[in-house]
């Protein structure tokens, strides 16, 4: 088997008294998706500096490409095109001209450099904007054009920290759009995010990680499966009886029901006929509903099932100071 | 690509982007040019006809100590914009890059030369306008120059760590203000040294800044040279070699 285009292994990194990463591995095969899932401060900013050669590792090793990142780091940097949450563009220069940048840096040489420029404006939809200053630009723009940044030398290797962290919900899913393009085009990503719905959306492989270490990986369906089957929600009616509701559902789910805000949530067996038995037993039980509904479970749920808490959680945001000062 | 040709080209690159900003954001330019103008005028008429400088009209004696004072500040953009860069992520970007370690803080103290010149010319006319001329031989004006210039260039790689440990750019600035401000002062560059008390004195004799005000001095008004000209070249190249090593160290690991 070819080694993996990304690959951690055992990672240890800690900033003082904080352990960032506590033994972290993880690969990613060539032309795939990776999602690296998890809250603030679980290790995922970290990471991708140790494997972008923007710090090194306590211990463990790490290879990109091929090309260890201690070793080989500056081989290993013509591989590598890096897209992160700081949307890193010079915001007094235009975008045009910060993408000619790039290219200049990477060697492309001033022709090349230019024409590159010019077809990523093109494709990011940004020719309008070419010769404007950065600063002028809205986030959804400059996240375009950090990514466009990533991509001037067609790096094999992507690594995009939070490409859609800040974003209002019409600029991430134009960003997705954009990201499947690219993905689609050969190239191995590793995407890390705290959205579920997005890691859901884009990644072929997923891994959870909290405090620096992997809880859980697979595909997005693999750990909805470990989760258990389907979910049952029911909304009860304002002041309903909760107690004869959860007898209620009780007697056709698989586990004990939960109540929280209202809603009693359950796991079930079976998709057939749960819905009709659930009204069935909620009507004996003399409960009314709002609403009822089987769904999916969500990565929410994984996340919630394996950590024991919510994958955005403000409390972690303090740990996100990881790479500060070091 | 050579790893020179490849330094020299990631610098010429970076030393032309931080250039292009200068036009853009214009308020950059007042510290270049009205700020050095007001400080002329501040001196020579407030505090000229108080201050005793024997053998020399005051504007002759204060030009050749402003200008030092001026572009001892002149790498003040290399602190701003490095902090700026690291704040902004720009830093981490460029390390990802497969360019020169050294570039991205060569191209910044490169780019403070040609705004360093542009400051001394606008001195220099407001001088002359104010009185000044100098009592010198061609070559030996141009050699003041040449050593004002290196001496800028000597301090942009002392701006250029402070930009690298500051947490913002503000504090960049506070800074280089506060640590720059007094030595330029405690120096021969407004006052004549023999008029501070005792200790200042001392500090003020063996201040760089005073070897090499007394070095432009003595290339532009033939005063005494003493030791002072090669002197205030081994002073610029020993802060390049103390100050340029460590922003480079830091560059290497410094984050957002």
């Amino acid at each position: 088997m070819s080694t993996p285009a990304i690959l951690a292994e055992d990672l240890h990194k800690s900033f003082g008294d904080t352990h960032a990463l506590c033994g972290l591995s993880l690969a990613a095969e060539e032309g795939t998706v990776l999602g690296v899932l998890g809250p603030n401060g679980a290790g995922k900013t970290t990471a991708v500096r140790i494997l972008t050669t923007l710090l090194t590792p306590d211990s463990g090793r790490a290879t990109v490409a091929g090309l260890d990142v201690e070793r080989d780091a500056a081989k290993l940097r013509a591989q590598i095109g890096l897209a992160g949450q700081y949307a890193a563009v010079d915001e007094n220069l235009t975008g045009k001209e910060n993408l000619e940048m790039v290219g200049r840096l990477y060697h492309l040489g001033r022709d090349v450099s230019r024409t590159r420029a010019d077809e990523l404006l093109e494709r990011f939809e940004l020719t309008d904007a070419a010769k404007r200053p950065a600063k002028t630009y809205s986030g959804g723009m400059r996240r375009r054009l950090d990514l466009a940044a990533a991509l001037v030398a067609r790096p094999p290797v992507l690594f995009l920290d939070e490409p859609t962290t800040g974003l209002d919900p019409v600029s991430r899913i134009g960003m997705w759009e954009t990201i499947e393009a690219r993905t689609a085009a050969g190239t191995t990503v590793l995407l890390t995010t705290q959205y579920l719905d997005e890691a859901d959306r884009l990644a072929d492989r997923i891994v959870v990680i909290d405090h620096g270490a992997v809880i859980a990986e697979g595909t997005a369906d693999e750990l909805k499966d470990r989760v258990g089957g389907e979910r049952l929600e029911v909304q009860l009616e304002d002041g309903g009886d909760t107690e004869r509701a959860v007898a209620a559902i009780g007697s056709v789910a698989s586990d004990t029901p939960v109540v929280e805000d209202g809603w009693v949530r359950a796991s079930v067996a079976s998709r057939n006929g749960t819905i009709a038995a659930a009204v069935r037993r909620l009507d004996e039980q003399g409960v009314g509903i709002q609403d009822i509904a089987l769904r999916r479970p969500t990565l929410d749920d994984v996340f919630i099932t394996l950590t024991g808490h919510a994958a955005v959680d403000d409390e972690d945001v303090a740990v996100e100071a990881e790479g500060v000062g070091a | 690509m050579s790893a020179l040709a490849m330094a020299a080209s990631d610098t010429i690159v970076l030393a032309r982007r931080n250039l292009m900003r200068i036009p853009r954001q214009p308020d950059l330019l007042i510290a270049y040019t009205v700020q050095p103008v007001m400080f002329v005028l501040l001196f020579v008429f407030v505090f000229g006809g108080a201050i005793v400088t024997p053998g020399f009209d005051y504007v002759d004696f204060l030009m050749p100590g402003i200008i030092v004072q001026s572009i001892a500040f002149g790498g003040f953009v290399t602190a701003l914009g490095l902090s700026e860069d690291v704040q902004k992520g720009l830093i981490d970007r460029f390390r990802s890059l497969p360019m020169s370690r050294s570039a991205v803080l060569a191209g910044r103290t490169f780019s403070d030369i040609p705004l360093n010149l542009l400051s001394l010319v606008v001195l220099l006319a407001v001088g002359f306008a104010a009185g000044f001329n100098f009592d010198s031989d061609f070559a030996k004006v141009v050699l003041g120059i040449v050593l004002l210039l290196f001496f800028g260039y000597a301090f942009s790689w002392i701006f250029a760590l402070v930009g690298l440990y500051s947490s913002s750019p503000e504090t960049a600035n506070s800074i280089g203000f506060t640590a720059i401000f007094p030595l330029t002062f405690a120096s021969s560059a407004f006052v004549p040294v023999a008029s501070m008390p005792d200790g200042l004195r001392q500090f003020a004799e063996v201040n760089p800044i005073t070897t090499v005000v007394d070095a432009v001095r003595h290339l532009w008004l033939s005063t005494p040279a003493h030791s002072d000209v090669w002197m205030s070249f081994v002073w610029c190249v020993v802060l390049i070699a103390i100050f340029a090593p460590l922003a480079v160290r830091r560059y290497r690991v410094v984050s957002v």
